[in-house]
């Protein structure tokens, strides 16, 4: 049978799939066609990473029907998937750290030596050479994965679903940690995948990519399939609107005077090569933007303000007072507090509840004789934050681990209110939350600052920068290379500052 | 370097130093006994810590390998001595002994998935048990078969070399860990055993069957229990039902103290045989200087507690 593009490769019908206590497929159906790009979007929860799960075998369905290549199949496990053809690349990256990059593309297929259960491990290294030759990557097949960069991670994923002579290759949100240029990369390597026939399954959150790269778009909410539609004649404002099921108005920001009081001063922050000099000053009720490319350092200012890293050097005062800091209890005594971009890791004990989380920080404060805590306030306290934030949790006992990303991270906002902290430091607030969540936390944060709180905003999102901040400091290579005023900044510009290597390069020597 | 590399490095740097010191403050301690001496007391422990090394670097722990090497030295003793089978057979069923309780191990962990801590801690009380029973709380001797003592303690290397009488058991630790080296290093097992402590889910989702790979890990180690169990019967031409207990953690200590991460996905063969050395040698020499051996014990304590710290650090050190 000539197989030739635009081929269905896939057809997905009617599938239904429920968790304990959660509906979390109802009917979907999906298709995909030989060399195609098809982006599969909607709000966290949609249910978009179910059901590809579904297709890779990670899940199985409770109902519905799957189609390869016009013949029914049931799909059993992983392994059946891929001898099927069909690899998925996860958002959590499945490698094996310890592992060289060619042994975690072959595992469980190595090529073996003279008896059946001795390896070849020169023929291992030269088949996966091989792959990375047809991608034209440059990458030692022999390097630990440990050692490669995320994107380069996800090369070696690629590489490893070509090595199955995979014709449906899922990616899950696989932007999400990438750069700029490593995203130009993987698009590249997408466009190879699809010139060679493949059908690819792109799962993303950044809208402003499908126009790029996608060929048609699936949009999920809650569960449930809405539409598909060609890419070129979707606006991404009509992708939103099916996605969240309402229109959502961009909100003018506030723009107000920035207060004269300083209540954060940074004069001089070294840490190693991350961190040169840096020096900026911080008001209050202030929003300040933190822009500049993964790696530029903006992480490593925050932990080091914050006394989770030590600085080689640093004057930093607060409220005008010179203030030593040298652990994270002793930030918190002097009001500054922490939002991690890596909210699940750092910001949030998962498996305990919201009321727990909410007074975490602060349960000195709830103390009664004898170090007993005061269950009566801290429960009433907790639900005034819920009720104040508008946490969407069934009880306050409700475990974070269930929330939603949103959600969730509003929990960490009640515990850093409830901790009266008056200079809160957001690392990439919104990563992993979805359209309707994100413009919740937006307002949050443009309320904190009306309350006058200071707000120190990391985000690698420029339209996010631009929408919320007063004043706006770019990164590259551990300096501030620019300032701009919220006002009349330009994406265009924050790029500018954010690429500045070789000036930075030149006033290092 | 590779960290667990680096480690391994530190090991036998360390092990140099040790000899090095012990040689100055006693003039017998390089004396040719004594160093057989050494050879002879890391071969037990050395052989067990092989097994758990695959454990370790596969994830997992293994806390019942002392007392699963007196089982088999027990059910050894009854093949030979009162089963009256051939030497070489009840050897091979001593091995398989250890094996067999290795495999129910490895089903308990993979199968219904009881943590390992846990699993090899009950089998650590079963084994101990079976064996209290089987020997009616007796030793047993081997005292009409003494070609089993004589092929453990006799010399192959002193026939060919005449004056290096090294007994035939030392070659028997080093034949093991060469085997166990091959098999770590250039088997699909080997590859496996670092695939599961590196990222089990990872594996799982690659399509590897990660229960039964699991399930082999446990079982080479259990063998290798078998093995040590036979060694040490032949040295003492008895098997000691009461003896075991707490042989696990010198040779988890063995592991460790030779780059081998509690937290899987790191280690290597040649790093437990040095870290099996550490530890006999430093007992070896602070018995020759007359420290008293509740001393002893609080020296390799130490050693394994700096050993773990290392590992910690090197991790933190990571980018």
């Amino acid at each position: 049978m000539p197989e030739a593009v635009g081929d269905l490769l896939v057809e997905m019908d009617g599938i239904t799939k429920d968790f304990p206590g959660v509906h979390a497929l109802r009917d979907c159906r999906f298709d995909l066609r030989r060399g195609e790009v098809h982006a599969l979007v909607g709000e966290n929860g949609a249910g978009k990473s179910t059901l590809m799960k579904i297709l890779a075998g990670v899940y199985r369905m409770d109902s519905g029907r799957i189609r390869l290549r016009g013949a029914d199949v049931d799909i059993a496990t992983p392994r059946a998937a891929q001898q099927l053809g069909i690899s998925i690349i996860h958002q959590e990256l499945s490698l094996m750290p310890n592992l060289t990059a060619a042994q975690n593309i072959f595992i469980g297929r190595e090529p073996r030596g003279m008896l059946p259960f001795l390896l070849d491990e020169r023929a291992l290294n030269k088949n996966a050479q091989a792959l990375f030759d047809q991608l034209h990557l440059r990458l030692d097949p022999q390097t630990k994965v440990a050692n490669l960069a995320v994107a380069q991670q996800q090369m070696v994923e690629i590489a490893k679903a070509l090595s199955h002579k995979a014709e449906v290759v899922i990616m899950d949100e696989p932007t999400a940690a990438l750069t700029e240029t490593e995203i130009d990369e993987l698009f590249r390597i997408i466009g190879k995948l699809r010139e060679t026939g493949v059908g690819v399954v792109h799962i993303s959150h950044r809208l402003e990519e499908l126009k790029r790269i996608s060929d048609r778009v699936t949009v999920m909410r809650d569960g449930q399939y809405i539409a598909t539609v060609d890419t070129k004649d979707a606006s991404i404002e009509q992708i939103i609107r099916m996605m969240v099921g309402r229109a959502i108005f961009e909100e003018a920001r506030e723009i107000h005077e920035a207060h004269p009081d300083v209540v954060l001063d940074v004069r001089d922050l070294s840490r190693g090569r991350a961190v040169r000099q840096v020096s900026f000053d911080l008001h209050r009720g202030e929003i300040l933007g933190f822009a500049g490319l993964v790696g530029a350092g903006r992480t490593e200012v925050a932990r080091a303000i914050f006394g989770a890293d030590r600085a080689d050097s640093a004057e930093i005062s607060v409220n005008g007072r010179a203030a030593n800091i040298k652990s994270p209890g002793d930030a918190v005594r002097r009001g500054i507090g922490y939002l991690s971009e890596d909210r699940k890791r750092y910001g949030l004990a998962l498996s305990m509840d919201v009321e727990t989380n909410i007074v975490l920080a602060t349960f000195r404060k709830f103390l009664r004789a004898f170090g007993r805590v005061d269950v009566g306030r801290t429960r009433s306290a907790a639900q005034q934050r819920v009720e104040r934030l508008a946490i969407k949790t069934p009880s306050i006992r409700q475990k974070v681990r269930n929330l939603s990303g949103g959600n969730q991270q509003k929990v960490v906002i009640a515990k850093w209110l409830t901790a009266d902290t008056d200079i809160l430091i957001f690392d990439e607030p919104t990563r992993g939350i979805d359209v309707g969540a994100k413009s919740e936390i937006y307002h949050l944060l443009n309320e904190l600052a009306h309350q006058g709180k200071a707000i120190i905003m990391i985000s690698s999102e420029l339209p996010e920068i631009l929408r919320m901040s007063h004043r706006i400091l770019v990164m590259c290579e551990g300096r501030i290379t620019g300032e701009l005023s919220g006002a009349g900044a330009t994406q265009e510009q924050i790029m500018t500052y954010a690429t500045m290597r070789e000036a930075v390069a030149r006033a290092t020597e | 370097m590779r960290s667990d590399a680096m480690q391994r490095f530190l090991a036998f740097a360390a092990l140099i130093v040790i000899v090095f010191v012990f040689s100055l403050l006693s003039p017998n301690f390089l004396q040719f006994d004594n160093v057989v001496g050494i050879l002879i007391a890391t071969t037990v422990n050395g052989v067990l810590a092989l097994g758990v090394t695959f454990v370790i670097i596969s994830g997992s722990i293994d806390l019942s390998v002392g007392t699963v090497m007196t089982l088999s030295a027990v059910m050894t003793a009854v093949f030979i001595t009162v089963w009256q089978l051939p030497v070489p057979v009840g050897i091979v069923a001593g091995i398989a002994t250890g094996g067999l309780a290795g495999l129910v191990n490895g089903v308990l962990v993979a199968r219904l998935k009881i943590p390992s801590f846990i699993a090899t801690l009950g089998m650590l009380n079963v084994a101990k048990g079976l064996a209290l029973v089987i020997s009616g709380l007796k030793p047993i001797y081997f005292n009409d078969t003494p070609e089993f003592n004589r092929a453990a303690m006799g010399s192959v290397v002193g026939g060919i070399v005449p004056g290096l009488e090294i007994p035939n058991l030392v070659v028997v630790l080093f034949v093991s860990a060469l085997v166990a080296s091959l098999i770590l290093s250039k088997t699909i097992l080997g590859r496996f055993t670092f695939a599961l402590g590196s990222n089990e889910e990872a594996a799982r989702l690659s399509g590897v069957n990660v229960d039964a790979w699991k399930m082999a890990v446990f079982t080479v180690c259990g063998l290798f229990s078998g093995i040590a169990g036979v060694l040490i019967g032949a040295r003492l031409n008895s098997a000691q039902p009461s003896l075991g207990q707490g042989y696990e953690l010198d040779a988890i200590a063995a592991a460790v103290i030779g780059g081998t991460s509690l937290s899987g996905g790191e280690g290597s063969i040649l790093g437990t045989v040095i870290g099996a050395f550490i530890i006999s040698t430093l007992t070896n020499g602070l018995r020759i200087l007359s420290v008293p051996q509740e001393w002893q014990t609080v020296v390799t304590g130490g050693i394994v507690i700096v050993a773990v710290y290392l590992d910690i650090v090197r991790r933190r050190q990571r980018p």
